[in-house]
């Protein structure tokens, strides 16, 4: 959640040239205490990382370097746990239907109950911010029994969605709720409806694509929470991708894949932020 | 509503007249079943559970054993952990939050960061634990920390590794709430720096750094993955507790164990974030 109030409102709240009224010694200290933060923190926050990164390439001998550990992605497998791939290919398809079983639910919702039911509105939002009070862990143990009983119909890794869209709804429903506090719903749908639009068609065709970004921030912040997601899946005994390099490190602590994988992961998650970022500074240019 | 009602004429279905209108909130009950389902019920579940003893009869007096030395040592284990990643993170976070507030609010840099602490401040998980391995750990590349599994120090200092990221995007809003005004004010009144943050920073930003330290400390009290990737034999805290009660049914006789550490941590939690409600009420009043 809080990754969409800060992408969303930090450079537009910000208060230009806050340093101006400073007086000049003033700001020179301050910018070498800047620079000082800046540089430990980046180490701090850097060093784990350049680690991760060296002990992925590293080679056969201590100290050599080579690509193998990036190259068993695609087939490390280990005895007693299933193949990296099929892991996480399992997570990226949870990941797909997780956001569309999401959106699904949440987008025509949300919108119905701003426009038709709005004394809903305050139990919608309770309902949705819940998941933050109850850890995941506590959610198991409840869903336990649940799961136990689907079981016996199913015994894909895939029904995790069911979960998962729950842990996704606090962080999509902050996203969409910026988007649709920032259009006018009501005028919007008064002109479709007047021009003979069903509600259907006000909610898919008229204001779904007027909020388009914080639909796509959505996505992209439920996309990320499942990638990480160890908790439900460890528990409930599904292998999902960190459930799988979970398993490779218990049997062998410092295979080079761990680190490949995990890295490869973590760029893949600060892609898709940057382009976040920067989509959404585009469009609030132009508006 | 009327504004409704008139443009409800303009698409009459075909079937209107022949029988009564469905009422609009019909329109919520898939979310609200699915809610109902998959959130309320399990946690439904626990409560009840926890009040019952595996027989299935109800039992409150299970209450009392959360004061169970046994059970009280995994909170004590949990209280500690969060309070020590949640004042690091909190303090050091708020250092790095108006480092960042302080400079250009459109440059690359302070994007840069906002983006990466996106990042970071998710970054938990297994993952984390496997990069501090090779960082400070036994195999470390930088130093190997003799401490590095020492509880509650070693841990922590990777909680603070996403703690960090996650009080820099819920404190910098507030940081950019400060006013320029404020600043020249009491410069112009001949106050000194010093005095700037002990008079009006300060007290301004105290109710927004307590809520955030409170949302810390929730978000430290319920993360499993990265302690039990960096110790899996040993349960330190309520989690990894809970983890082991559901694989293996010992510990307390008569009481479902996971069920009632689950509840004092739902308990735990709701109190924390209750605070944090009431401070971010309290601090939004001047971040307008």
């Amino acid at each position: 959640m809080a990754a969409v109030t800060a992408l969303n409102e930090s450079a537009a709240a910000a208060s230009a040239g806050r340093t101006r009224g400073m007086q000049a010694g003033r700001r020179r200290r301050l910018n070498v205490f800047r620079y000082v933060v800046f540089t430990v923190f980046g180490l701090f926050f850097l060093l784990p990382l350049l680690a991760m990164l060296r002990f992925s390439l590293e080679g056969a001998k201590l100290g050599t370097w080579s690509l193998t550990a990036w190259r068993q992605i695609a087939s490390y497998q280990n005895t007693g746990i299933p193949p990296l791939l099929s892991a996480i290919e399992i997570t990226l398809e949870l990941a797909v239907i997780t956001c569309a079983v999401m959106l699904v639910l949440l987008v025509p919702t949300m919108i119905w109950v701003r426009l038709r039911v709005p004394w809903l509105a305050r139990t919608i939002e309770v309902l949705c911010l819940l998941p933050l009070t109850i850890p995941s862990i506590v959610l198991v143990v409840g869903l336990g029994e649940i799961y136990n009983r689907i079981q016996h119909y199913s015994l894909s890794a895939l029904m995790l969605f069911w979960v998962y869209v729950i842990l996704a709804l606090p962080y999509a429903y902050r996203a969409l709720a910026a988007g649709l506090g920032a259009i006018d719903v009501t005028t919007l749908s008064e002109a479709a409806r007047s021009l003979g639009a069903s509600w259907f068609t006000v909610i898919v065709r008229v204001i779904a694509p007027n909020m388009r970004q914080s639909i796509l921030n959505a996505v992209l912040l439920t996309w990320s929470l499942v990638l990480g997601e160890f908790t439900i899946a460890y528990l409930l005994l599904y292998t999902n991708l960190q459930v799988e390099l979970y398993s490779i490190s218990r049997n062998t602590p410092n295979a080079g894949v761990l680190f490949s994988t995990s890295f490869a992961a973590l760029l893949f998650a600060f892609a898709l932020l940057m382009i976040l970022s920067y989509v959404g500074r585009r469009r609030r240019g132009r508006g | 509503m009327a504004v409704a009602t008139t443009t409800q004429t303009g698409a009459r279905p075909w079937w209107a007249g022949r029988r009564p209108p469905t009422p609009a909130w019909v329109g919520t009950v898939p979310f609200l079943a699915y809610v109902g389902v998959f959130l309320l019920w399990p946690t439904g579940i626990v409560v009840v559970d926890s009040l019952k003893n595996p027989n299935g009869a109800w039992a409150f007096s299970n209450i009392s054993e959360l004061g169970n030395p046994l059970v009280r040592g995994y909170f004590i284990g949990s209280f500690k952990l969060c309070v020590l990643s949640s004042v690091a993170g909190a303090v050091l976070g708020a250092i790095l939050a108006y480092a960042v507030a302080s400079g250009d609010p459109d440059g690359v840099g302070r994007r840069l960061y906002i983006a990466v602490s996106g990042v970071l401040a998710q970054f938990g998980g297994v993952t984390l634990a496997f990069a501090f391995l090779v960082t400070i750990g036994p195999v470390g590349l930088l130093f190997h920390a003799s401490w590095y599994f020492d509880f509650p120090w070693g841990i922590g200092l990777i909680y603070t590794y996403f703690q960090i990221p996650l009080m820099v995007l819920v404190f910098l809003p507030a940081i950019d709430g400060l006013k320029v005004q404020w600043r020249e004010a009491s410069e112009n009144l001949g106050a000194s720096a010093w005095q700037y943050w002990r008079y009006v920073g300060g007290p301004l930003l105290m109710p927004a750094f307590l809520g955030a330290l409170l949302l810390l400390f929730a978000n430290a009290l319920s993360a499993f993955a990265t302690i039990q990737a960096w110790e899996n034999q040993i349960a330190y805290i309520v989690p990894q507790q809970i983890s082991t009660a559901l694989s293996s049914e010992v510990g307390l006789s008569n009481v479902n164990v996971a069920d009632l550490l689950a509840l004092g941590m739902v308990i735990l939690v709701a109190i924390v974030m209750t605070g944090y409600a009431l401070l971010q009420r309290r601090a939004a009043r001047w971040l307008r």
